[in-house]
């Protein structure tokens, strides 16, 4: 079978010679979690806007492929895309405020949603958004319809925003780190919800998350960015076991675990500042930061696998973490 | 030890109405919270998703009035200030670093902003500290011309924190200052406020979702729920000790990075709180996996155990049978 979502050598640039994605090439299949993690400011964001075709004015995309279902969204007219947009293609926001109009209600933003792509009554869409509201954990939904955006509390609009995106039953969400404002019982509410939408319904999901808890309990598959790269992509499984691109194994470091990290000590972080990508830019991204670089670093990187479908983009031999920690 | 902020019966209400021509609803959004916390040291704040937390920052930096209650600040009365010294003595670093940047100001202007409307800092000096603040928090110099569109996310929240630290304050409330932040860029960020910390005798209010990340940094703990704070503790004491078994509830809802695991349902049912509805007893007892009958009509309010503010009536109880098997 053939997968919901593949995108081969995706890039984007923007007018300020930004060059914010540099080939990123992944799948989603159906029912499947893939979770995107990496570096802040590191184009994980500007990818899921350029499959939905929302990147900004003078942005330049380009691809091999591009394909959502058996549409080639590389080719798709804006109008075709927009059809698409919110039914069966849904994407959740990293930043609430800038999909929920303040001038209107929840409700009205909610049922305009479902009515631009189904014949229902207003009434009908009214019902189903309450509905959604519940099944996010939102008590008295009623209330909340009639409310504005800024009357709501930050965990509160982004669950608004992911019962939006489920208003049509989509077949693909991508979900920019969609638990952020939620606090942990919450979060693990709306994990759980997901995941029966993808038992029952088959939904797809890319997250987009900086949290390595939600990876390791979401993740069928993960790809790793760094500087507008994948630079390591396999199961989470493989990734959390035998984490093998010297940036993935630096974060995998950072994580702070409760009970366990010491208050006196800094936490871990990784030294070094991130180097700006402008066009021309050859090489490994990492190689200013890394403990590992070579001279060699600064030429082409190869593609390795590290067994099985794990793939990393370093020069650094398979085991060499392992060999490195025996 | 001064003490650096004290808030005594703080109180907020919201109307609203329950649907489009419903009868009014009276939100209480904090409910009486009161505490007080020596300079110096670092409140946490957890709790659940509207359970009242940025209302109660913003009731503390003054944006909001309360409908009851008062801040003192230094011993003074916050209402009693004028915006210029309230600005001085607290600065915010709110949850969303997308509607807290003015869209149209460069990042430069943007952290200038509070030294400009000090009015008392020569330009010149305030390029300085603009600049000086930026590489503190760890963006480039050229990154002052940018425009918050042009930011990540991750950056867009560094551009904050510089605005809320270059007035060098007495106190700063974090509003979820690293959730938009990668592990690595918000390790980064809590080390730099540790530091500015121990610098500058910074007093911190830390309003959180990431436990892990609470008690890295804080010295004391509360956890909210429905407007109150119904554990207070030091923070050891919170994590190895949690009491109210809404604080367990959370501590077990965690998600550490072990793959196959899965998401752990801690059972506190889905029947969310009502906000405009608080339950009569205790507020936590429908969902409490461990209340009692006398839950339901006694309150817990302003409980207290070896001086530990514990709101739940079963704290240091013995056993008793549950509510429903
Ligand atoms: N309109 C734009 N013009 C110029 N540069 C931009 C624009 N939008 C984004 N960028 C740049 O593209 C890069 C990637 O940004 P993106 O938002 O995808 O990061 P991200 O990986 O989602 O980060 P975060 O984890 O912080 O959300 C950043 O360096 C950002 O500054
Ligand atoms: N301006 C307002 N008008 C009406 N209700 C409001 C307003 N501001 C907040 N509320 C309500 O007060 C309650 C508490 O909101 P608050 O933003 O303080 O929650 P929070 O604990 O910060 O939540 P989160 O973790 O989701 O950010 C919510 O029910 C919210 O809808
Ligand atoms: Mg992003
Ligand atoms: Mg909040």
């Amino acid at each position: 079978m053939s997968s919901v979502l593949e995108v081969a050598n995706l890039r984007v640039g923007f007018s300020n010679g930004t060059l914010a994605v540099r080939g990123v090439s992944l799948k989603v299949e159906r029912g499947e979690t893939h979770c995107l993690v990496g570096e802040s400011g590191f184009g994980k964001s500007v990818s899921a806007l350029a499959l939905m075709n929302l990147l900004a004015r003078g942005a330049t995309r380009s691809a091999d492929v591009l394909r959502f279902q058996d549409f080639d969204l590389a080719k798709m007219s804006e109008r075709h895309m927009a059809q698409l947009r919110g039914d069966k293609l849904a994407m959740i926001f990293q930043e609430p405020m800038t999909s929920l109009n303040p001038a209107y209600t929840i409700g009205s933003q909610m049922a305009e949603v479902l009515r631009r792509h189904r014949k229902v009554s207003r009434a009908q869409a009214l019902e189903r958004a309450a509905g959604l509201l519940s099944r996010v954990g939102i008590t008295a939904p009623g209330m909340r319809l009639a409310q504005y955006p800024h009357q709501l509390s930050g965990g509160l609009r982004q669950r608004v925003m992911i019962a939006m995106a489920l208003m049509c039953d989509p077949e693909l969400l991508i979900a920019d780190e969609p638990t952020t404002a939620l606090d942990v019982t919450v979060q693990a509410q709306i994990l759980r919800l997901l995941q029966t939408l993808q038992r029952e319904l088959g939904l797809a999901l890319l997250l987009i998350t900086h949290d390595l808890g939600i990876v390791a309990r979401m993740a069928q598959r993960v790809s790793v960015m760094y500087a507008g790269e994948v630079v390591e992509s396999a199961t989470a499984e493989a990734l959390f076991a035998n984490p093998t691109h010297p940036y993935t194994r630096g974060l995998l470091d950072c994580i702070p675990i409760p009970g366990k990290s010491r208050r006196d000590a800094p936490l871990g972080s990784i030294p070094g500042v991130v180097p700006r990508i402008r066009p021309g830019f050859t090489g490994c991204g990492f190689r200013d930061r890394c403990a590992h670089a070579m001279p060699e670093c600064a030429q082409a990187v190869p593609r390795q696998s590290a067994g099985g479908d794990h793939d990393y983009l370093c020069r650094l031999p398979p085991g060499w973490s392992r060999a490195q920690a025996a | 030890m001064t003490t650096a902020i004290e808030v005594r019966g703080l109180r907020r209400l919201f109307r609203g109405r329950a649907g489009m021509f419903g009868a009014e609803r009276v939100v209480r959004a904090v409910d009486g919270v009161s505490f007080s916390l020596p300079a110096g040291d670092v409140l946490g704040i957890v709790g659940e998703s509207g359970c009242g937390k940025s209302t109660l920052g913003r009731l503390i930096m003054g944006l909001l009035p309360a409908s009851e209650g008062d801040v003192l600040v230094d011993g003074r009365r916050l209402a009693t200030m004028d915006r210029r010294e309230r600005a001085r003595l607290i600065q915010p670093v709110f949850q969303d670093p997308f509607s807290s940047l003015n869209p149209r100001h460069r990042v430069g202007e943007i952290v200038g902003l509070p030294l400009a409307a000090q009015g008392d800092v020569p330009s010149a000096q305030r390029r300085d500290r603009v600049m000086e603040m930026l590489a503190r928090v760890g963006l480039a110099p050229e990154m002052a011309e940018r425009l918050p569109a042009q930011l990540s996310g991750g950056q867009r929240q560094r551009v904050a924190i510089a605005r809320a630290l270059v007035l060098r304050p007495r106190m700063v409330l974090c509003d979820e200052p690293t959730s938009a932040l990668d592990v690595s860029v918000q390790a980064q960020i809590l080390n730099l406020l540790a530091e500015l910390r121990h610098e500058l005798g910074l007093t911190y209010l830390f309003i959180s979702h990431n436990l892990a990340v609470v008690e890295h940094i804080a010295t004391e703990v509360a956890v909210m729920y429905l407007g109150r704070f119904v554990e207070h503790a030091p923070v050891d004491a919170l994590f190895h000790e949690p009491r109210h078994p809404y604080t367990r509830a959370l501590l077990a809802s965690v998600l550490t990075p072990d793959p196959g695991l899965g998401i752990p349902d801690v059972g506190l049912g889905e029947s969310y709180p009502d906000p405009a509805n608080i339950p009569t007893g205790c507020r936590f007892h429908p969902r409490c996996p461990i209340a009692v009958a006398r839950c339901s009509s006694e309150s817990p309010e302003g409980r207290t155990r070896d001086g530990r503010l514990v709101e739940c009536l079963l704290d240091g109880a013995p056993a008793e049978m549950a509510l429903s098997a």
